[in-house]
């Protein structure tokens, strides 16, 4: 998939860039090149620019490495993970290494953070840069040495030849650092065996944390300029199609600090029908917006709620509407007449917020003819246009300042709350600073849609397993906001591809077929969202909810039946560096998750343990997981209480142990919220919870106990941030099965849902 | 006008009355640690020390808070060092860290009330800060170790049912 983003957006990637080392007046720098150029003198063109290098880490006059940070830091320590990888292969002295989150700028190619691609994407590119750097250091101190080359070795920051020494500072002060290499020799560097790496799978203490510590961190909500106008938002009543008729500011009028209204004409369309109310602070600015009266003219979205999206969903499932096939074997349709046994079900999961703390803001400003918008974002290539249309200038005139992000989850991968600030700071001719209460935040968030799918299980006559078919209707956030990006199914229609990943899974189940339908309504009533995990959110719930029914439907252990299926047959087996093993690193999981949380032993009345498994994000990128989850359940209340999650994670090598288990720890704990504690409803056009007074995501009083492993590996390191969430829902829902026998196929579980079921 | 003492020194603010402490600390101050988040009070992001008690800033209007002493997160200590703040870093709390300041100005609050929290303490006192990357596991823990530093000797041995010890770390300047 990241192939198919990089391939299909403006900024081209540097993958096919070679690499120059340079001495320079600051140091020494190490950056790539367009590729194809014979680069004769590396110094003239890093200092003239000619074939614009793209500095990815230097090493100034003090020995300090500066490795430049193109993802976004919202809390995964991605800027201390890519360093080691770096640092690592240059054999630099980790004491050295400092990180820089770079601005926008299309030489850094693709700005993008999501997918838990981060380090996935950038290993065997900064592994190489890495060790290319190491190579032209051991040269040029060899040299200082008086030593051959090939006699000296780098290690922790230098360069050693037999007893004698030469730090990178001193070989970096001497200056002559000269070399360059091709894309095609960037390729063919060798990289370290995973047995002498000394940082990468090493634990550390992250770069970003002191400074979260003592207030000092700065966020895009922390972004400030002299002479600056606050705003905040009159936020119409649907996300689409209402347009202002008249405003009303007699109220507002003598409010402190008032300072006026704007109607947004915005041709970018990233907000329809949104007024700015200026204030010179932000609270005086929230004061006067609640006296601002705004009436808007709405189209029939405001008619539009939760179950009109699953009534959609489900005539789309059942009508046959064709959709987009992304598996689609020979045969499904006669498996399932000539099934000796099949089984169906439907589920469904409801609207959940990002909800991340530090609510949408950014603050724009023109100098020097330049645009700059400050704001914390996670894909600052999709934004970039998006700004410039709204603007109406080139993107080269716009750069989108790095700031720290209060979580990110997705909901800054849309970057839609740039665009009212930047066209307020157009018509007033000021620096605007945005910012949304929390009401607003919620009330504008690209929120995970409803979705809607139905599973379907054949067997044979043998009870093996002949077919399978998945179906699932949601709102697709590609198609809304980058339909350049959608896939195209093996029937020829587009699909959006983070929006049914997980239904393409790597069980053997004989003739597949997986039906992926965009609810058009959805996508039209709301902006839906990429939210933690995407669609591996939804069609895990639906699909590890199933297979626990068909284990049970056949009277089989489910973890039984789920070994049964990894067999790593044909397709399953994996065929790259990143799916090596395929389906049986995911068996592995599975029974190392059910030993470790105690599968099969009789626990307490009402108590039951639960079982689910998924490789993660995508295919091409399986990060191999499973879930046991322990509960409770309260007869009397049908209250849920989950007392403990034990999740086993195959992730291929650890950059940095202590962030990869931070990342499941969070994105755990993350999959018991939406499951339990979390989820909101879409009611006439607008989310019906806007704040925590009714939207109530997990506290630590809610906390289980956890027991994480990973996997002893050297392969391919995958993502870490999202797999997790994928599991524990499914695994919570067929531990209430196995506890009082109620099964649940709709997310969130109420109480009142376990206790219906109790009834009946 | 009002005024009061922040971290340690006299303030006055030209604000209308009703603004809520958590502005006039980050707009007329300038001091941007003390977060908003929800602007109810539910998520305690705000959180600071009026005369020593935890208070959400956003709900708090500056006007009752006249002659009083206020302690924000860049007021817990000078150089980080806070038992609170060493175990944050020892135990790599924050993931995004935004609504950490109010954790730790909450934490700070409760050990002075209870030095040596129970689970169910944490649990009690701790529920009132969200933490959206659901760092808790880690939260908890370093609320331990800071109150073991902060009344060595006090606890019986094994008094405090410990999880694992945080991560071994190299040696590291960024810490």
């Amino acid at each position: 998939m990241l192939d198919r983003l990089v391939r299909t957006t403006a900024a081209a990637g540097i993958s096919r860039r070679g690499f120059l080392i340079a001495s320079a007046c600051t140091g020494a720098v190490f950056a790539f090149t367009r590729d194809a150029f014979g680069v004769d003198n590396p110094a003239a063109v890093a200092q003239s620019g000619a074939f614009e290098p793209t500095i990815w880490y230097q090493i100034d006059p003090q020995g300090i490495v500066t490795v430049n940070v193109t993802r976004a830091e919202m809390g995964q320590h991605v800027g201390t993970a890519l360093a080691r990888i770096v640092s690592d292969e240059l054999e630099a002295d980790w004491s050295t290494v400092r990180i820089n989150h770079v601005d926008s700028n299309p030489k850094w190619g693709l700005m993008v953070t999501g997918g838990s691609w981060s380090v996935w994407q950038s290993f065997d590119m900064l592994s190489r840069a890495g060790a290319a750097g190491r190579l032209a250091l051991i040269a040029a101190g060899a040299k200082i040495l008086g030593a051959d080359p090939a006699a000296c070795a780098a290690r922790a920051g230098k360069v050693h030849a037999g007893s004698k020494s030469v730090s990178y500072r001193d070989v970096v002060r001497h200056g002559g650092l000269s070399a360059s290499y091709s894309a095609e020799q960037l390729t063919a560097m060798p990289i370290k065996k995973a047995a002498d790496r000394r940082q990468i799978g090493v634990d550390t203490r992250a770069i970003d944390i002191p400074d979260k510590t003592d207030g000092k961190a700065v966020y895009g909500f922390d972004a400030k300029v002299e002479g600056m106008v606050y705003a905040a938002p009159k936020i119409p009543p649907t996300r689409n199609g209402s347009t202002v008729l008249s405003v009303d500011d007699s109220r507002a009028k003598g409010a402190p600090g008032y300072a006026g209204h704007l109607v947004l004409d915005d041709p970018s369309n990233s907000v329809p029908g949104w007024v700015l109310v200026f204030a010179d602070s932000t609270y005086n600015a929230f004061r006067a917006a609640e006296r601002v009266a705004v009436t808007w003219q709405s189209d029939d979205t405001a008619n539009v709620s939760e179950d009109d999206v699953f009534a959609f969903g489900q005539k789309q499932i059942e009508s046959g509407e064709a959709g987009s096939l992304v598996v689609a074997d020979d045969g499904v349709d006669d498996a399932f007449k000539g099934a000796a046994h099949a089984l169906e079900a439907t589920y469904k999961t409801a609207s959940v917020l990002h909800f991340q703390l530090e609510p949408v803001n950014a603050l724009a400003l023109q100098k020097d003819g330049i645009w700059q918008i400050h704001t914390g974002n996670q894909w600052q290539s999709l934004e970039l246009p998006v700004l410039a249309r709204a603007l109406g200038v080139d993107e080269t005139k716009i750069v989108m300042v790095t700031y720290l992000i209060g979580g990110g989850f997705g909901r800054r991968l849309n970057g839609d709350y740039a665009v009212p600030a930047a066209l307020a700071a157009k018509a007033l001719g000021k620096p605007v600073k945005l910012i949304l209460t929390r009401a607003d935040d919620a009330r504008f968030d690209s929120f995970r849609s409803p979705s809607i799918q139905k599973v379907r299980m054949a067997f044979d006559a043998a009870g093996k397993v002949a077919a399978m078919d998945h179906a699932a209707s949601a709102g697709w956030p590609t198609q809304v906001m980058i339909p350049a990006l959608l896939a195209k199914g093996k029937n020829g229609a587009p699909y959006d591809p983070f929006a049914i990943a997980g239904a393409d899974h790597w069980y053997t189940v004989g003739a597949q077929r997986v039906r992926a339908l965009s609810n058009t309504l959805a996508n039209r009533a709301f902006r839906p969202g990429w939210l933690r995990s995407v669609g591996p959110g939804w069609t895990n719930w639906a699909l590890e909810s199933f297979i626990d029914e068909a284990a049970h439907s056949r009277k089989t252990d489910p973890v039984a039946f789920r070994l049964k299926l990894l067999d790593a047959a044909g397709r399953n087996g994996g065929d790259s560096p990143s799916t090596v093993g395929g389906a049986m690193r995911q068996a592995a999981v599975v029974k190392r998750a059910a030993e470790k949380g105690s599968w099969g032993t009789t626990l307490p009345p009402d108590t039951g343990l639960g079982l689910a498994t998924s490789f993660g994000q995508e295919r091409d990128m399986p990060t191999w997981i499973a879930c046991v989850a322990r509960v409770h359940v309260d007869r009397t209340t049908g209250f849920v209480k989950l007392e403990k999650l034990t999740l086993v994670v195959d992730a291929g090598t650890l950059v940095h142990p202590d962030g990869a288990l931070a990342q499941v720890q969070g994105a755990a704990l993350w999959g018991a919220s939406i499951t339990l504690h979390e989820g909101t409803r879409f009611v006439r056009g607008a989310v019906a919870d806007t704040n925590l007074d009714t939207y109530t995501p997990l506290r630590m009083g809610d906390v289980p106990e956890i027991d994480i492993e990973f996997i002893a590996s050297t392969q391919m390191p995958v993502g870490l941030g999202e797999p997790a969430t994928t599991v524990v829902g499914p695994a919570i829902g067929n531990a209430i099965y196995n506890a009082v026998g109620v099964r649940l196929r709709d997310l969130p579980i109420r109480a009142a849902d376990v206790k219906d079921g109790l009834k009946s | 006008m009002t005024t009061f003492t922040l971290n340690g020194k006299t303030l006055s603010a030209e604000v209308p009355d009703d603004m809520p402490l958590l502005w006039v600390i980050r707009e007329t101050a300038n001091l941007t640690g003390t977060k908003f988040g929800c602007g109810i009070g539910l998520c305690g992001a705000c959180t600071v020390h009026v005369e020593g008690r935890a208070t959400r800033s956003c709900i708090t209007p500056v006007s009752l808070v006249a002659g009083a002493a206020i302690t924000t997160i860049e007021g817990l200590s000078s150089d980080n060092s806070h038992p609170l703040q060493k175990a944050w870093v020892a135990c790599q709390v924050p993931q995004c860290g935004y609504c950490q300041s109010g954790q730790i100005m909450q934490a700070a609050a409760m050990l002075k009330d209870i030095a040596q929290p129970s689970d169910a303490d944490i649990d009690g006192v701790m529920s009132g800060n969200l933490c959206r990357c659901m760092a808790y596991v880690r939260i908890r823990r370093a609320i331990k170790i800071a109150a073991l530093e902060l009344h060595a000797g006090v606890a019986a041995p094994g008094a405090i049912d410990l999880p694992a010890a945080p991560p071994a770390v190299e040696a590291d300047p960024h810490a």
